[in-house]
Parts: C-alpha cells; sequence; structure tokens
C-alpha cells in the first residue's frame, strides 16, 4: 500500500498530466499500477520501461532535451544511487533538467533491508551543482513542491517518505520557537520529534524542508545575535550532509555545529522505522540527550 | 560549400588526441554522409530537425570537421583545439558547441538519451528523427541494452542507430553485434567498407514500425586482438 505521501504524489502528478502537455511521468515498474489510469489517457508521456533504471534518467535527459518536463520515479536507492552517472552526465552534464521524485527514503523500509535503504542519496546529490533538494514533512509541502516543480524546468529532487509531521509548516525555513542556548535545525518530517526532543530546553528550533539550496541568509539571521553560535542540524538522512552548508553560511564567525541523522555504519535490523530512528538516536529521547551534551545544558 | 575532399585537412588543423586518430576517422565516411545525405537539419537548428547524438564521443576531429563543413561552427577554432579556454574539447559539449546535440564522453549514454528524445519528440507529434553513432566496443556498456530492448518493444521506428564496426570490443560479439538488436525486434543491416552509396542506401531503407540498427563495418583498429 503506497504511503500518504506517495500517494499524495501520484494524484497531483495525474491531474497535472491532464493540464500541461510537457509533462511526463517514468516509472520503472515500481509503483507504476498507481499511474494506470493516468497511462490511459496519456500513453505517450506516462511511460513505465520496466525494471531499467539507468534508462529511467537517460530517458528524462532525453525527454528534456525534445523539450519535454520528466518526472521520474522510484525508490531513493534505484532512483539517485543505481543511476548515478546517468544523473551525473544525462541531466547535469546536458544543461537539461528534470524532476526526480523518490520513496522509501531512509529506512521506511525498515524490513527490507539495506538495499532498499537510502540515506545517502541527499549527500550523493549535493555533490553535484544545481540541485534544489526537497525533503517534505508533509504530504502538503511534497503537493506544493512538485506543482512548483512540474512548473519549472530546473534540476529538482523531492525526498518522499512515509515518515511525517502531524502538520504541514511550509516552504523554505521558519522558525519554530525562540531560545538563547543553542539553535535546533530541524528537516523535514523530523520536526515533531525535534519539537518533542527539545521541549523545555531554552533552545530555538528551526525548520526547513528545503535543503538545497540551503538558505544561509535566514540562519546568519537567526543566530545574529550570538556570540558563538551553536547549531544542531537533525536531518533524515546521513548525519552531517548539511554541516558545510552551516560552515559556510557562518564563515566569517566563531561557530560550533553538529551534525545529528542516519550513521553511516550499515544497519543490519529489520523491525519497523521507528526502530530504525530509535537505533541512529533520532528518536525524541536519543536527540534530546545529543543536543543537551552538545550544548552543555542541563536536562530537564 | 565544403565537400568531402575537404575534411582531411580540416582534421588535420587539430592535433593533440592522436591516440584517438583511428577513431575519428573510422567515423568520418558516416558522419559525412548522414549530415549531407541523410539528416534533415541545419545551423538554424530548428525545433523539428532530425537529431544526431554522437554517443561514441572520443576522437571527435571528425566530428567537428563535418560540423564546419556544413557551415555549425567556424573552423578558425580548430586551432585551439582541446586548449583551456577552446570550445572544442576532446570529448564534445552540447553547452559549447552549436550543433553539438549531446555532450559526451562516458560510453554507453547516447542511445538511451536518443530513446527519450524519440519519445519526446513522439509525444510533441514532431515529425523528426533520432539518430546515434555508436561503436562495437561501445556495446559492452550494459546500458545499451536497456536501450535496445525498451525501444524494439515500443517499436520506436523514429530511432535509428549507425554502429561502428572496426573489431575494437575486447571479447568481441559472437554471431555479429546485429544479432543483440535483431533478437528484439530492431531492423537491422550491415555494411561492409565506406562506400558512400551503399551507406545512404542503408540509412534511408524503410523500415515501418520498428527501430533501425545499420553497422558500418570498417577496417579493424586492433588487427592483432581476436
Amino acid at each position: 500500500m503506497a504511503g500518504i505521501m506517495r500517494e499524495r504524489f501520484a494524484d497531483v502528478a495525474t491531474e497535472l498530466l491532464d493540464t500541461d502537455d510537457r509533462l511526463a511521468v517514468l516509472t520503472a515498474d515500481l509503483s507504476a499500477k498507481l499511474f494506470d489510469d493516468a497511462r490511459g489517457r496519456h500513453p505517450d508521456r506516462v511511460l513505465n520501461l520496466g525494471i531499467r533504471e539507468q534508462l529511467l534518467i537517460s530517458v528524462a535527459g532525453g525527454l528534456s532535451l525534445a523539450g519535454m518536463r520528466p518526472i521520474a520515479h522510484s525508490f531513493a536507492p534505484f532512483l539517485v544511487e543505481r543511476p548515478f552517472e546517468q544523473i551525473k552526465l544525462d541531466l547535469n552534464h546536458q544543461a537539461v533538467g528534470a524532476v526526480l521524485v523518490s520513496a522509501g527514503a531512509s529506512y521506511d523500509i525498515a524490513s527490507g533491508g539495506r538495499s532498499h535503504q537510502s540515506p545517502g542519496d541527499v549527500a550523493l546529490l549535493a555533490t553535484l551543482p544545481d540541485w534544489t533538494i526537497h525533503v517534505p514533512g508533509h504530504a502538503d509541502e511534497a503537493e506544493a513542491m512538485l506543482r512548483a516543480a512540474a512548473a519549472a524546468d530546473d534540476l529538482v529532487y523531492l525526498r518522499l517518505s512515509n515518515q511525517a509531521n502531524e502538520s504541514a509548516f511550509g516552504q523554505g525555513f521558519h522558525v519554530l520557537r525562540r531560545g538563547g542556548a543553542g539553535t535546533v535545525l530541524a528537516v523535514g518530517p523530523l520536526a515533531d520529534t525535534v519539537l518533542a526532543a527539545t521541549a523545555g530546553l531554552p533552545v530555538t528550533v528551526l525548520y526547513t524542508s528545503t535543503v538545497r539550496p540551503f538558505d544561509h541568509e535566514f540562519l546568519r539571521a537567526a543566530v545574529a545575535d550570538q556570540a558563538t553560535p551553536s547549531i544542531v542540524l537533525v536531518e533524515p538522512y546521513l548525519a552531517g550532509t548539511s554541516t558545510q552548508e552551516v560552515s559556510e553560511a557562518l564563515r566569517d564567525r566563531p561557530h560550533r555545529v553538529l551534525g545529528l541523522g542516519v550513521g553511516r555504519d550499515e544497519l543490519r535490523n529489520y523491525g519497523s522505522p521507528r526502530q530504525h530512528a530509535i537505533a541512529h538516536g533520532l528518536g525524541a529521547a536519543g536527540l534530546r540527550k545529543s543536543i543537551v551534551t552538545f550544548l552543555g545544558q542541563p536536562a530537564r | 560549400m565544403a565537400t568531402y575532399a575537404d575534411l582531411p585537412g580540416l582534421m588535420a588543423a587539430m592535433t593533440g588526441d592522436e591516440k584517438h586518430a583511428a577513431a575519428a576517422s573510422s567515423t568520418l565516411d558516416v558522419l559525412w554522409v548522414l549530415y549531407d545525405q541523410v539528416l534533415r537539419v541545419t545551423p538554424e537548428l530548428a525545433e523539428d530537425r532530425d537529431r544526431f547524438y554522437l554517443s561514441k564521443g572520443h576522437g571527435p576531429m571528425a566530428y567537428y570537421a563535418v560540423l564546419a563543413a556544413k557551415g555549425f561552427l567556424d573552423p578558425a577554432e580548430f586551432a585551439s583545439f582541446g586548449a583551456f579556454r577552446s570550445p572544442l574539447g576532446h570529448h564534445p559539449d552540447r553547452v559549447l558547441v552549436p550543433g553539438v546535440e549531446i555532450s559526451s564522453g562516458s560510453l554507453g549514454h547516447g542511445l538511451p538519451l536518443a530513446v527519450g528524445t524519440a519519445l519526446g519528440l513522439r509525444a510533441r507529434k514532431l515529425d523528426a528523427h533520432v539518430w546515434v553513432l555508436l561503436g562495437d566496443g561501445e556495446l559492452d556498456e550494459g546500458s545499451n541494452f536497456e536501450a535496445i530492448a525498451y525501444a524494439g518493444r515500443l517499436g520506436l521506428s523514429a530511432l535509428h542507430v549507425v554502429v561502428i564496426d572496426n573489431g575494437s570490443a575486447s571479447h568481441g560479439w559472437p554471431g555479429g553485434l546485429e544479432s543483440r538488436f535483431a533478437v528484439e525486434g530492431w531492423s537491422t543491416e550491415r555494411v561492409v567498407g565506406q562506400d558512400h552509396a551503399k551507406l545512404a542506401a542503408a540509412c534511408t531503407a524503410p523500415h515501418p514500425g520498428r527501430p533501425r540498427l545499420v553497422v558500418a563495418e570498417v577496417d579493424p583498429v586492433f588487427p592483432d586482438l581476436h
């Protein structure tokens, strides 16, 4: 059964296909059924390629060269990691745009093991220029991102997940709470957990669902009144993915940064996404402990 | 207008990539026949032009020479071939060179890209064809086979592939490389030698409802390989 964000993606993409004849939706068998209706109405633009992920990306590039706006979808490891050279050369190097929409994220498919998990996808794409990378924390955010991406012509990665916050916070960076002892930036679906983890702590909590381009100005403004800002990044993918962005934002000031997220070591465990989150220190208790230790705050 | 006879002189103006001189000349006749007799494309690059994708991107001197001969680029650029600020690299870049449709260099990308472009042109109802030039060694790359299978299944008749067969694949193609296309439903033909009339005929033969492969067999680049 498709998760909420993935179903919303399929519904909205199907609607957009009816009104924008530049759009094409590409699958490599996974989630192809979600587009059966759309394929029936637009057989030339809704294409299931079979289990061919290199071709998935190359066809996106080739469609873009022909003036179309392609949206390619699969699980994150198969969309980003398997065909990474195709992303580098058939998208970036050709100087064309595309929308890549993934499902599965870091550990949604907890019982499936490492092959179906991609904590490294954001970091990999971040090694290439020109990618807008969205990590929505709610289906409403994902929908807005998809609509904007479909109407544009740049390179966009939309990382869907079964993990989500209770409510949408909206686009771009936000201040959720203010406090003087440090700044915690929660990314995407981890916002609710971060708020729970920092309850009662005198910290500023920021939120973003877009990590590239990273809003350096927003961060600088948020910590402008602090002598040596302490920043904790909480990312739902590989820990440290955005620490360089923080360093870049604050390069002219002494600062401290802690990058929390999914560990690099492979977790050879199954179970549920919640169990994986806890194993990576991304549950509320684990986050609180890491934040408190880093900020030198007494835990209350 | 320049002729075929002008091409060797044009190519000689580009020095520095002698390692790929043989690769460059093996493509020359195919490139000339395509640009001179087959492709509907001009330097104006109309939206409904035929697209030519050079997938075999190494040793691009023949390609640059043909583009210059047909008015896409200025042969004065050849003197700086491979220099830091030159638009002409040892692999072509579509951002830098007018008339170059894809940037290539890594093998196995041009054909899958071409499948996407053929699909896009079909979706936009543009009556344009897509041509891709590959090498027999390049077919080692598995990415080609995703494209060959899918294009065959769809019967993408606007897609045309020319493979220069100079016997450079390390482990050869027992039964002929064209058999891999034929089994996937492609129309295939092998032309031996560099006879322009035969190449043109093979490249313009009808193939309704199927993508088309022409194998252009040239002298082996490594005669002692097999």
